[in-house]
């Protein structure tokens, strides 16, 4: 379907606003351990890589992850859906693990190289597993779908990594992608429109295609 | 969330000297607990102290065979670790029953030690609870009790401790390493880590303030089946209903620790003395004193039945 | 448009594009997260400042006072909404609980302040420095100790209170076998996974509202009324939807106080309910008792049927409907329902996925297979013995289509329904015990007035705008390919607009009404922009066919985009229903099968394989139909295992009121779901022949997994969900 345009996000325009919080004392990361006034926003800089594109912030050390990316850069294809970390909708990839972003500050990533779901496809160019999903049907509302993709693209590498599961039978055997392991690993990704059996199904294929 | 000041820590005395100084400091690691209790006002700290650069993130073999695991290794590294998986099984088996994947990516051996119980009365900021209010009441008691619990409770306190790799840790004999803000180091057997609640919920462990935990020790292997048991409503992502942590040795001794029933990793010496003699036998032991809800009462006949699924699977 | 005689030959008929599996449209926007939500707007207006709801923290009572000094000092704040200082305000007729509380307090967590500021960080901080003095007062909190207390609530058309055939009483006396049991639902929360969000912004007296809403015109009816501004002056935009499930039908206090935050503010606003408020905040299913009676011969003929049902909601508010499907879906001559109706406390009991239906079904499909079981027939046959034609309250008026015992056969062979043993707690695989259940799956099929414009321009690119929404239902897709069958183009050539309230007014996303109300209001557009196009390329309408790109009348064949040279074209029009569903009674139908595994020794179940067959006329996209089934089947697994908002009755509120106390179905709940759809059309419903499928998929679906659990263990738990420590004690020996 054609993207309205009133829709469209220009990306580059938004950069310029990354880490906008103008009205509040900048204290950079010098300063680190000086005693803040009651209340008043500490600002602390942190860099870190995302989608391949180096970012420099200077942001409230209160501001998550997820938030820096959904508020200041503006990468809102990761979702907040409880900020508690039991739903799994704000899942990204960094540093090659795959994470819930609400429960982690941006600046504990200084360096770090964080991968979204804007990072492996776009609407035009879809990755394979986002393409998988739209064959399948893997979604409804789609509010849980990019954490669902980035989970399940990381996952994969889990399996490949060997890294045995709750569901996984023989501890020192190798693990295999089965529809079984699938489910206990996606578990993290709660989907309310229940759309579970196709997202399983897509990863299945998926699967397949990387061995 | 109170704005807060943040330092990364270069090394551990360091990191415990900062905290040491300042009461209203904390030591932020995998952060999934701590975040997710700051946010709502539960946790209030002024001041973070990162000690994810500390590189405790290692797992070595110990001169006695055993292991030594960083504090800061990840619960998904620990689990998956060919070691751990060989001769500690109970324990990757606890590790992959809690939470989720991402959450285990992130949670750390320490912070998964350290973290706070979920009762929802505690969650609450609007309700009653001794263990975030000392003194305002225990709302839990007469409350929605369903999932807290049933052993080692007072009257003061009935959370649980959520944590599933602490009580497979329990039943290995862990003990953690220490370091103080004067750079003195200790270690504290598991047992003695997390205190009873008695009529001061609020102090849940045996840490100084700016204590900080750098390693968790396993004795050298004792073989035995070992298995972890731990039941719930649904099938994954979810806390335990009951857990039983079970080394068991082909003469029928063993060891066995629960989760999901008590304020702390729960084992029995009674109850490991009882286990040839069947699971109703060590169960007894094991629930000797225990004070269900009427919500939670369910739990002791669960610990029986779940007790004696695991121990005939390990004589399968 | 006036549908008023049933349905003939019609271009929807052709099914080249309507009917098929066609991928969604919007699919790649939202796997690529590109898909805009209402809190992500970041386009749609300059300079937002962030709002930060603060919820009542006691349940019934007063506000004395709200001392607001360390809140508005703090760093960043622009300002705070109050009740006491927003201005008068009015109430949405579609609300029951006011969504800004103050002095008194209806509820837990209703909303007392709103505090704005430069971030979110600092609206947070300062929202925990408003001081707020309660003195509570005494409120009901308890369905089981106020059921005595209920009353008969007023009687509407749609779902009367009581309704009586024949002399129930006598025949139930008489039946030689009866039931007389009482079943329980709890209270159930939506937990649809994006938060209630909105940004507001004015200009002048304008408002614009970018928000989550599965019906627009509904909220911007009551924003205007609440806010005492005149409709005309308010836009509602709602493109994508972060999943409803009936708790984003109304105005809810994200969209009330967003619009008064950025008055107070002068700058948009953007609020979401933080996801531990949600639960009290906002709507639940309410929790239900239900007492059902079946009376039959030995034969098991129905002879007597009642089912009554106790639910509570705040004052002014109304009762679950849990008895309105007992009154249609099983034969029997003497018959009664009732619902009585508590004032409790609690926050807004409100619609849920199959309102009635879902809770209804639990209890009636497991007496179903109690009476079953008392008659020693097999569950199916004894359903499909007192199937019925007809009302069975008005004779004379038939179902349009009913081929629910269709379902069962068909299910029945697919399922492997014959190896099931009529005795329980047979099968063992394992450490499981094994069962397999069935229920009858029925929910009506509602119609309503919805309203579409379709244009046409002149490269050919038809354009449908309409204020429905897609909650995740396929709106944009099923749309999409109504209008390509109606113009004949390609489904590449159609672009859908939604949830516009400058759009023609829909009939919105609820009741499993959206899909073929809204797709029969886009019919009729296209049908008016058919003409004009016909008229404007000289071609006598009712000869031309549109099919390939071209219009074509005899010899004739002239590209579709021609009649838009001059200019775009445009039709709008509207759907509206005649008395087709008076005289006749709509619904749609289907059979859920369900396998379950009980652990022997912990008694948790686990489901090991989910069926449905569904009737509901056309499918209008059998690949997101069946994803509407599969969702509503998974919802219907946790209503039938684990959710349960857990009241607590001293003090009032849901106490498991976020994502890890509140417990919905995970991936390693859920195992492969298989869906068949019958092959049918009903011209009772629509030019579209459909009728909806998004609610009938939990209709019943509890009771299979309930029934299946007897089946695996012979222990029967009454009382929703059916967690472990309610089976445990009366679990066969482990052994």
């Amino acid at each position: 379907m054609p993207n309205p345009s009133e829709l469209a996000l220009n990306r580059r325009d938004l950069m310029v606003v990354a880490g906008a919080c103008a009205a509040l004392p900048a204290m950079g990361a010098s300063a680190h351990a000086q005693p803040a006034p009651v209340g008043a926003p500490v600002l602390h800089d942190v860099s870190f890589e995302v989608n391949g594109r180096r970012h420099a912030l200077s942001i409230d050390t209160r501001t998550t992850l997820l938030d820096a990316l959904r508020e200041h850069l503006h990468l809102t294809g990761t979702k907040k859906g409880c900020d508690h970390g039991q739903c799994g909708a704000c899942t990204v990839i960094v540093d090659g693990q795959r994470i819930n972003s609400c429960l982690t500050l941006a600046v504990m990533h200084q360096n770090a190289s964080v991968t979204t779901i804007e990072g492996l496809g776009t609407a035009d160019k879809l990755h394979p597993m986002q393409a998988a999903f739209v064959r399948h049907d893997g979604f409804q509302c789609g509010y849980c779908t990019p954490g669902q993709i980035c989970s399940g693209v990381a996952m994969f590498d889990e399996i490949r990594a060997g890294i045995p599961s709750h569901v996984t039978a023989d501890l020192t055997a190798a693990v295999v992608a089965s529809e079984t392991e699938i489910r206990e690993r996606m578990s993290g990704n709660i989907c309310r429109c229940g759309a579970y059996s196709n997202i399983v199904e897509a990863m299945v294929e998926i699967g397949g295609r990387q061995g | 969330m109170r704005a807060f000041t943040y330092e990364r820590a270069n090394s551990p005395a360091a990191a415990a000297a900062a905290a040491a100084g300042n009461p209203e400091a904390k030591f932020i690691a995998g952060g999934t607990n701590l975040l997710d209790l700051m946010k709502l006002q539960i946790e209030t700290p002024s001041h973070l102290i990162d000690v994810n650069g500390l590189k405790l993130d290692t797992i070595e073999t110990t001169d006695d065979g055993g292991l030594r695991i960083g504090a800061l290794v990840r619960n998904t590294a620990l689990a998956a670790d060919a070691r751990v998986r060989r001769d500690y099984g109970v324990l990757s088996r606890a590790l992959l029953a809690g939470a989720s994947a991402q959450l285990r990516n992130r949670a750390t051996t320490a912070g998964n030690l350290l973290q706070r119980t979920r009762c929802p009365y505690f969650y609450d900021t609007a309700q009653p609870c001794n263990k975030r209010e000392p003194g305002s009441g225990c709302s839990a008691l007469g409350g929605f009790s369903r999932q807290l619990g049933v052993i080692g409770v007072s009257e003061a306190c009935i959370a649980t401790h959520p944590s599933d790799m602490a009580v497979a840790m329990r039943a290995l004999d862990g003990t953690v390493e220490t370091v103080k803000a004067d750079a003195t180091t200790r270690t504290i057997p598991l047992a003695e880590l997390h205190r009873a609640p008695g009529t001061t919920p609020h102090l849940e462990t045996t840490l100084a303030q700016g204590e900080l935990i750098t390693a968790v020790r396993l004795p050298r292997p004792i073989g035995g089946r070992q298995i972890y048991r731990k039941v719930r409503d649904r099938a994954s992502y979810a806390f335990a209903l009951v857990s039983v942590a079970a080394v068991i040795q082909r003469d029928g001794s063993g060891r066995i620790a629960l989760g999901g029933i008590a304020p702390r990793p729960w084992r029995s010496e009674a109850a490991e003395a009882e286990l040839r003699r069947g699971a109703k036998a060590a169960a007894a032991a094991l629930l000797e004193g225990a004070r269900p809800t009427r919500e939670n009462a369910f739990k002791l006949p669960l610990v029986e039945r779940t007790l004696s699924a695991v121990l005939s699977e390990a004589r399968a | 448009m006036k549908f008023e005689i049933p349905a003939t030959q019609n271009p929807i008929d052709q099914t080249t594009v309507i009917g098929q599996p066609r991928d969604r449209i919007d699919g790649p926007l939202k796997v690529s997260g590109t898909a805009p939500y209402a809190y992500e707007r970041h386009d749609a207006a300059p300079n937002q400042a962030y709002g930060y709801v603060l919820g009542a923290a006691i349940a019934k009572g007063r506000i004395l006072s709200i001392d607001l000094k360390e809140a508005r000092a703090a760093p960043g704040v622009l300002a705070i909404v109050t009740a006491s200082d927003a201005g008068k305000l009015g109430k949405g007729k579609r609300n029951t609980a006011t969504l800004l509380g103050g002095p008194e307090i209806e509820h837990y967590h209703q909303a007392v302040a709103l505090v704005v500021a430069e971030t979110f960080e600092q609206a947070r901080a300062a929202a925990s420095l408003v001081r707020v003095d309660y003195a509570p007062s005494q409120g009901a909190f308890d369905l089981a100790a106020e059921k005595e207390r209920a009353v008969k609530p007023p009687s509407e058309e749609s779902t009367p209170t009581d309704t009586q055939v024949g002399d129930f009483t006598g025949a139930f006396a008489a039946a030689p076998v009866s039931l007389d049991q009482t079943y329980t639902t709890p209270d159930e929360s939506h937990a649809m996974m994006e938060p209630h969000a909105t940004l507001a912004a004015w200009e002048g007296d304008k408002l614009t509202v970018w928000t989550s809403n599965q019906m627009v015109d509904w909220a911007a009816t009551d924003l205007a009324q609440t806010l005492g501004i005149p409709r005309a002056n308010l836009r509602v935009v709602s493109p994508f939807i972060g999943g409803g499930f009936g708790g984003k039908l109304f105005l809810r206090a994200d969209v009330l106080l967003a619009a008064l935050g950025a008055r107070a503010a002068e700058r948009p606003v953007k609020v979401t309910l933080h996801r531990p408020l949600m639960m009290n905040n906002t709507t639940h299913r309410p929790a239900t008792i239900q007492r059902i009676r079946i009376g039959a011969t030995k034969d098991g003929t129905i002879t007597a049927i009642g089912h009554e049902s106790w639910s509570g909601d705040l004052p002014g508010g109304g009762p679950e409907v849990a008895v309105q499907q007992t009154r249609l879906l099983y034969a029997g001559a003497n018959r009664m329902t009732a619902m009585r109706l508590a004032v409790l406390d609690l926050p807004e009991g409100n619609a849920m996925r199959a309102p009635g239906e879902a809770p209804g079904l639990m209890a009636l499909e497991m007496a179903m297979d109690e009476m079953a079981e008392k008659l020693g027939m097999d569950p199916i046959a004894f359903r499909v013995l007192n199937d019925t034609q007809v009302d069975p309250e008005k004779p004379h008026r038939p179902f349009s289509m009913r081929r629910l015992n269709e379902c069962f056969r068909i299910g029945a062979e697919r399922f492997g329904w014959s190896r099931r043993s009529q005795r329980p707690a047979q099968a063992r695989d394992g450490r499981w015990l094994v069962g397999i259940g069935v229920a009858s799956a029925f929910r009506n099929n509602l119609v309503t007035k919805s309203a579409a414009r379709v244009g046409l321009d002149r490269q050919g690119v038809v354009t449908v705008e309409t204020d429905m929404t897609d909650i995740g239902t396929g709106s944009y897709t099923i749309i999409a390919q109504t209008a390509a069958e109606m113009l004949g183009v390609d489904l590449d050539k159609v672009i859908v607009r939604l949830g516009d309230s400058n759009f023609p007014v829909s009939s919105g996303s609820g009741g499993q009404w959206g899909a073929n109300s809204s797709t029969a209001g886009v019919y009729a557009a296209c049908v008016k922009l058919r003409e004009t196009v016909a008229q404007t390329l000289g071609i006598n309408s009712s000869e031309a066919v549109f099919t390939d790109g071209e219009v074509r009348a005899g010899n004739r064949s002239v590209p579709l985009a021609r009649a838009a040279e001059a200019g775009p074209l445009v039709g709008e029009d509207a759907i509206e229903f005649g008395d087709l569903d008076e005289t006749h009674q709509q619904s749609t139908f289907g059979a859920h099968f369900v396998e379950v595994g009980v652990d022997a020794a912990t008694a948790e179940t686990r489901i090991r394989r989910m069926l449905a067959v569904c009737a509901a006329g056309r499918i209008l996209n059998p690949k997101t139909a069946r994803s509407q089934v599969i969702g509503a089947m998974t919802m219907g697994a946790g209503a039938a295992l684990m959710e349960e908002l857990a009241v607590d009755t001293r003090r009032g509120f849901f106490v498991n009121h976020d994502l890890a106390g509140y417990e919905v179905p995970v991936h390693a709940d859920i195992p492969h779901q298989e869906v068949i759809f019958l092959d049918e059309t009903d011209p009772m419903s629509s030019p579209m022949k459909a009728k909806g499928v998004g609610e009938l998929g939990i209709c019943g679906v509890g009771a299979a997994v309930a029934n299946a659990i007897y089946n695996a263990t012979g222990v029967r738990v009454r009382n929703y969900p059916i967690t472990l420590d309610k089976l445990l004690e009366r679990m066969p020996d482990a052994a």
